[in-house]
């Protein structure tokens, strides 16, 4: 038997013990309940983002790219609606039923069949398999009338790039492909804004506008589970299409340089000679942008990149050709403003038997019989080598450079907006020292005056040189964007020190093209509202021997890498000049021959279509 | 002898009905209405088997509660130590022909149910010790011997449990024996040096623990070393009571559950499901129900006549105290995440049928509280 006063003892110990034990409960109790406040009511904002970044993701849809638009609001890049098949492979019940369907409906070969099921591999169950992204509306059709046989199988039209003119603007505009690792490394807006199946420029205008044509992406907000499945779409928040670029550039003119240019290597630049604007600019020959878009075929590939006439270059930007005489009228400018010479210079030209000599090395004029005496206006007008030689030799290689820098030869036209443009070169005696460490010799003083040697010039660079010189000697700055609102302070500065210099140059290089014996005589145009002035040249790709002066080959009979380029610059309507243009063919032979006759055709349309072009603006003040 | 039959005649059937403890039944019934809501939004708004499994366990042990009340508690005195041997047995079944599931031998198969006897044991080490004490005088309970032998009762289990293994498990029944201890009156200087010694050897033990554990602990002490991996459920469990805020988002509208972020949603974080959907109010209400509980049965102790039936209530209801804080405080991110259920709200039958005999034992306790146990 337990006695009373143990028993006693033990339940105070115990009552005692109960009584410590409640308190500490209390207090635990409290300390839970302010942990409770203090997740649940001071950081419940915190958790509430972080609960919320858990269940919801966002789906990036690719963004519309900005169109482009020719002078006239015509599109000349835009979008189209692409018919592509999408499979979610976790709706299909029979995955391996329905892809064989699929097969045989689009007519896959086995290397794209593989090529989807290597896709499917790499995905999620749940993510999107492209099985094809441009069908065309028969086998979209096809799949539509099949859907029935195909569950989970999804038509979808999607937006894509367009190029309407195909091969007329490849080379302004560029063209967009797949984005890749690169695109994402060196552009941090397409990596923003990348989602599987972007769209990039790759080159031209594509690329340099990148960040305005992109536009931003449509959103979708979805609720997942943590397995990061799709649950249900909360939002839906829609993107803005990029921005639309309207060009200087005018189709019709564009499409006749193309015209002229087909089956030829070469290049037509045509510009305003106030505005600066870029009317045309091609180079041929072109491809069809469309194939880029998505994704080009090996086979095409290897024609576009071994062809000899090289497709892929940009020539108006990017062909470093020497200037030949189209570099003439620079030289007599310079001379002239240099005091150099007056327009009654004189020089005797003897022709091939007693060409000029200088230290052992002669120097020809391109005519066997020669020109006899010719002042500034007769040498232009007939090209003659032997009066340049001479003017070269007083005015000094310092001295050109400075009037061909001037005037915009040996830079960049476009800064940055072409990114395969080419600054050509301007050579002077400080050049050739720093680049290759030797000094300057006379000879090529004198060679440099009839625009050979050292001398590199783009298209463009001389189309811009003739603008310059065309619109009375005033710096302009070219533009392809047509509100390109760039200020420059320097616009319109006059680069001549006595504008009679330039008059003298005009009437020389009109003399040329419409007065006999002009090397360009046969391309004139009678008509005063059309006619132009203009110089050509021919420039060597190979140094001519004795043996070919003898033989004195035709064009035709030389292989074709060492023909001469034949060149041409012009300038019209000769009355009240407005447009320059510059035409280059590669390895077309004599420029008087082969390269005027083009400004010709050029000029009916240039001269007709500025009247469009005038009311066009005309116009669209009033509607302001 | 006359008295004694009126005494009997008090204990009767209807004078049992009416000496249940009405407010501790009714907060029971609260409680597992409660369960059940958040067992249907576990199961994503739906009946599925874990609500139906729920309720109609709910519904058999709570009447089983209902029955052990009307038995004697004399009878459950008596029983102590063979239920103790029983549950002992079971351990040692469990170790050779258990049932594994997710790496841990824990269940043996009853035919009709699987059961998980070291939660069982959770309550019968109580009942055990409790009985133990009863008799013991109080200078005696302080002895080498008897401590000895208490101490004795609480390893075997626990090591038991310790091999399947079951960290959580283990350290809930030590922890329910400890208490009985500390009842008995047990000398504060022995808790005060063993709390001590833990600590010390606390580097010791860690280094005895198993890689998972040891991840575990170092997952507390630093939740965002592996947010995906052992981190992961600390993390998403605090994500889920923070966003709750101070109303909750609602019934069944728990995105964090509903979305399958929360692990173990049905079991251990049971509480977290619903604190995000009832936020702060509805959490501290549960608690508040608890506590009401927790106080209910520590009142039927300090109103009942035996010794036993007090130290049994006392500890019974102090140990449902520390299982309630040691589950919130894991699921809260203030303690290492050891497997312990909630009881009654989370799922699992052995946790809910050994709860519900320990209710059970106490509402005995209650009807009979003028019952004396020689």
């Amino acid at each position: 038997m337990i006695n009373i006063s143990d028993s006693a003892t033990k339940l105070n110990s115990l009552n005692r013990r109960m009584f410590i034990i409640a308190t500490a409960k209390i207090i635990i109790l409290g300390g839970i309940v302010s942990r409770l406040f203090f997740l649940q009511v001071k950081e419940n904002k915190k958790y509430l983002t972080l609960s919320d970044k858990n269940r919801i993701r966002e789906w990036k849809l690719p963004p519309i790219r900005g169109e482009f638009k020719d002078y006239f609001g015509n599109t000349i890049a835009g979008n189209f609606e692409a018919y592509q098949l999408h499979i979610i492979p976790e709706e299909v019940e029979d995955f391996r039923y329905v892809i064989y369907r699929v097969k045989e409906l689009l007519e896959l070969t086995d290397r794209q069949f593989k090529r989807i099921l290597k896709k499917k591999d790499e995905i999620k169950p749940w993510e999107t398999l492209i099985v094809s992204d441009n069908l065309s509306w028969e086998k979209f059709s096809k799949i539509n009338n099949h859907l029935y046989d195909l569950n989970g199988v999804k038509p979808v039209i999607s937006i894509s790039r367009d190029y309407p003119y195909k091969e007329n603007f490849t080379h302004v505009l560029g063209y967009v492909s797949q984005a890749n690792e690169n695109d994402l490394l060196t552009n941090e807006n397409i990596k923003e804004k990348f989602v599987p199946g972007l769209k990039v420029g790759k080159t031209g205008l594509e690329k340099s506008f990148e960040q305005k044509l992109i536009g931003s992406n449509s959103v979708e907000r979805y609720e997942v589970n943590a397995y990061g499945r799709r649950i249900s779409q909360l939002a839906f928040q829609t993107g803005d299409k990029g921005e639309t670029i309207r060009l200087t550039v005018d189709t019709k003119i564009q499409e006749l340089t193309n015209e002229l240019l087909k089956e030829k290597a070469g290049s037509i630049c045509v510009m305003d000679i106030y505005t600066g604007a870029i009317v045309a600019m091609h180079s041929s020959p072109s491809f069809d942008p469309n194939s880029f878009v998505f994704g080009i075929s090996q086979d095409e590939w290897q024609l576009i990149s071994n062809n000899p006439m090289k497709p892929l270059v940009n020539k108006s930007l990017s062909g470093n050709y020497s200037p030949g005489s189209t570099i003439k009228p620079i030289v007599a400018l310079s001379a002239l403003e240099n005091e150099i010479i007056n327009p009654d210079f004189t020089v005797q030209c003897k022709g091939h038997k007693n060409p000029l000599e200088l230290y052992g090395q002669t120097y020809h004029c391109w005519k066997k019989e020669g020109h006899g005496f010719v002042n500034l206006r007769e040498a232009m007008k007939q090209s003659c080598d032997t009066y340049f030689y001479e003017v070269a030799r007083r005015l000094g290689v310092d001295r050109l450079s400075v009037t061909a820098k001037k005037f915009g030869l040996g830079q960049k036209v476009f800064k940055d907006v072409f990114d395969n443009e080419k600054s050509g070169l301007v050579p002077n005696t400080e050049w050739k020292k720093n680049a290759l460490g030797r000094n300057w010799v006379l000879g090529e003083t004198i060679i440099t005056g009839i625009g050979q040697g050292f001398i590199q010039t783009t298209p463009i660079q001389l189309c811009l040189m003739t603008a310059q010189i065309a619109n009375g000697g005033y710096k302009i700055y070219p533009k392809i964007v047509a509100n390109d609102d760039n200020q420059y302070a320097d616009k319109f500065m006059p680069l001549y020190k006595k504008s009679r210099n330039i008059k003298i140059v005009q009437d020389a290089m009109f003399s040329s093209t419409n007065e006999v014996r002009g090397t360009s005589y046969r391309s004139r145009l009678d008509d005063p509202k059309y006619r132009f002035a203009g110089k050509t040249g021919t420039s060597q790709v190979k140094k001519m021997t004795e043996q070919d002066r003898e033989l004195d080959l035709k064009t035709f009979e030389i292989p074709y890498e060492e023909r001469d380029h034949a060149l041409y610059v012009a300038f019209g309507p000769y009355k009240s000049p407005r447009y320059s243009l510059s035409i280059i063919i590669e390895h077309g032979g004599s420029g008087g021959t082969v390269a005027a006759p083009l400004a010709k055709e050029l000029f009916k349309m240039i001269v007709d279509r500025h009247e469009i072009r005038k009311n066009y603006d005309n116009k669209k003040y009033l509607d302001i | 002898m006359y008295q004694y039959r009126r005494f009997n005649n008090k204990n009767g059937f209807f004078q049992k009905f009416g000496n249940l403890d009405y407010i501790l039944l009714s907060c029971l019934l609260i409680l597992g209405f409660i369960s059940l809501a958040t067992m249907y939004s576990t199961d994503g708004g739906e009946v599925l088997f874990h609500t139906r499994s729920h309720f109609i366990k709910f519904v058999v042990f709570f009447a089983m509660m209902l029955v052990i009340s009307f038995i004697n508690i004399k009878f459950w005195f008596s029983l102590g130590y063979l239920s103790y041997a029983v549950i002992l047995g079971m351990l040692i079944w469990t170790i050779n022909f258990g049932i594994t599931a997710s790496g841990s031998k824990r269940w043996i198969d009853l035919y009709f149910l699987n059961i998980q006897p070291s939660e069982l044991m959770k309550i019968f080490i109580i009942l055990c010790l409790a009985k133990y004490f009863h008799r013991m005088k109080s200078q005696h309970v302080n002895s080498f011997y008897s401590i000895c032998f208490s101490l004795i009762i609480i390893f075997v289990p626990m090591s038991l449990v310790i091999i399947q293994p079951d960290l959580g498990t283990s350290l809930l029944i030590a922890i329910s024996g400890i208490v009985v201890l500390w009842f008995a009156g047990l000398n504060h200087k022995y808790f005060f040096y063993s709390c001590l010694l833990s600590i010390i050897s606390l580097p010791i033990i860690i280094s005895f623990l198993k890689p998972y554990q040891k991840l575990r602990v170092l997952t507390f002490l630093n939740p965002d070393r592996d947010p995906l991996g052992a981190g992961y459920q600390i993390i998403q469990s605090k994500i889920a009571v923070g966003s709750g805020g101070f109303t909750g988002k609602g019934f069944l509208k728990g995105t964090q559950s509903y979305l399958e972020f929360l692990p173990e949603k049905h079991t251990d974080f049971i509480f977290t499901l619903f604190s995000e959907e009832f936020g702060f109010i509805g959490s501290v209400l549960l608690l508040l129900i608890y506590a009401i509980i927790i106080y209910r049965v520590i009142r039927i102790g300090a109103l009942s006549r035996s010794y036993f039936a007090k130290l049994f209530c006392y500890s019974f209801g102090t140990s449902i105290f520390i299982y309630v804080i040691i589950n919130m405080s894991m699921v809260l991110g203030l303690l290492p995440i050891v497997g312990s259920p909630l009881p009654i709200m989370s799922y699992g039958g052995s946790s809910m049928l050994a709860t519900m005999i320990g209710f059970g034992i106490v509402m005995s306790a209650k009807t009979h509280s003028q019952q004396s146990i020689a």
